[in-house]
């Protein structure tokens, strides 16, 4: 079999990525989706690094851990400030500028 | 591919493929979080398999290490009971991210099937030095900028963090006298009691008992009484006298519990 599986399976993963942040209504299984995207993407890139016989695809997954990291860091903080006042983490509830 | 490697794969695929499908459906938060290491720690394995040995270990390190722990530090920061209602508001969300899904899988799965790719080159050549000092010798020679950006990136992630979850004191703090004054003005002026004491248990999840037998709620913490994790008694049970009791074990076959 050649490395077009891992291509597969990463597709697989963003797709049920994907699928979750539209299913799911706690703002922290709803970033948990979307950390899983991003590490579906990280996988594309080390495929295509290996496809392709050099190493520029794992430095920008490397890079996009990065910002996945610090993202994730500033999401939870914003989740935690929304909960302090709200008392709720649903996304449902988050409708202020809603008419 | 090796067959070594296609083994690996297909072992550890559908794990990956379980643990992203776990973490979208699971109930509780803390499930989710769970089932998303697992496949963290799957795609770290397939880092390592594809050559990206310094990839690999930073995954678990960075990812399943510090960013899913900090995904379950303020998980038990927003409550362990704020789960999920099944009731969906928005009608017909659930069947539209459904089929949102299934084309969205159906398209890339397409798209990546009529793709025809070249030989893979693999990755003998540019690990040559091996990978971490190939890794380096990107990071800072054609990517140093982007490597500077970030490090800037995250010092101003850790400082919105900090700015964000800092809580200001708007009022001076209550001295003891004035927490018993407003103790006595208040519900209870009393302590809490304290979790029951019984012969066979005796540990925090079992309640006190009021005079008429019933529970009292007030003695156990409310964390263990959302997750239902009381440890419920029958009020019979502690008002039967010890021979009729050993009498009912007899007749039951087991011991009481």
């Amino acid at each position: 079999m050649s490395p077009t599986a891992y291509l597969y399976l990463s597709g697989l993963l963003f797709s049920i990525g994907a699928g979750g942040v539209l299913l799911r209504r706690n703002a922290i299984v709803v970033f948990m989706c979307i950390e899983l995207m991003l590490n579906a993407t990280n996988l594309a890139f080390v495929t295509f690094s290996r496809m392709n016989g050099n190493l520029d695809g794992q430095i920008i997954a490397f890079f996009v851990m990065v910002v996945a990291a610090a993202e994730v860091v500033v999401g939870l903080a914003i989740i935690v400030t929304i909960f302090r006042t709200r008392r709720s983490a649903s996304v449902d509830d988050a409708n202020l500028l809603k008419y | 591919m090796t067959g070594g490697e296609t083994v690996v794969f297909w072992l550890l695929a559908p794990l990956a493929v379980l643990g992203a499908l776990g973490m979208v459906f699971s109930r509780k938060a803390v499930h989710s979080a769970l089932w998303l290491a697992l496949t963290m720690i799957v795609l770290a394995v397939f880092f390592g398999v594809q050559g990206a040995i310094f990839l690999g270990v930073v995954q678990v390190v960075v990812y399943t290490g510090a960013v899913m722990m900090l995904f379950l530090f303020v998980l038990m920061l927003v409550g362990v009971d704020a789960s999920d209602s099944l009731v969906e508001t928005i009608r017909g969300q659930r069947f539209a991210s459904l089929v949102a899904f299934l084309a969205f899988a159906l398209l890339l799965v397409g798209g990546i099937s009529r793709v025809a790719f070249d030989e893979p080159a693999g990755l003998a050549a540019a690990n040559a030095r091996g990978n971490v000092e190939g890794v380096a010798e990107l990071v800072f020679t054609r990517y140093v900028w982007a490597f500077e950006v970030t490090s800037a990136l995250l010092i101003t992630a850790a400082l919105a963090a900090m700015v964000l979850a800092h809580r200001e004191r708007t009022e001076p703090r209550a001295s003891q006298r004035e927490l018993a004054a407003l103790r006595f003005r208040g519900r209870r002026p009393s302590q809490l009691p304290p979790p029951g004491v019984y012969a066979r248990h005796n540990a925090v999840d079992t309640p006190a008992l009021l005079p008429d037998g019933s529970p009292a709620e007030e003695s156990v913490s409310q964390v263990l009484k959302a997750r239902g994790d009381l440890h419920e008694r029958r009020p019979a049970e502690i008002a039967e006298p010890a021979e009729i009791s050993r009498a009912a074990e007899v007749a039951e076959g087991r011991t009481r519990d």
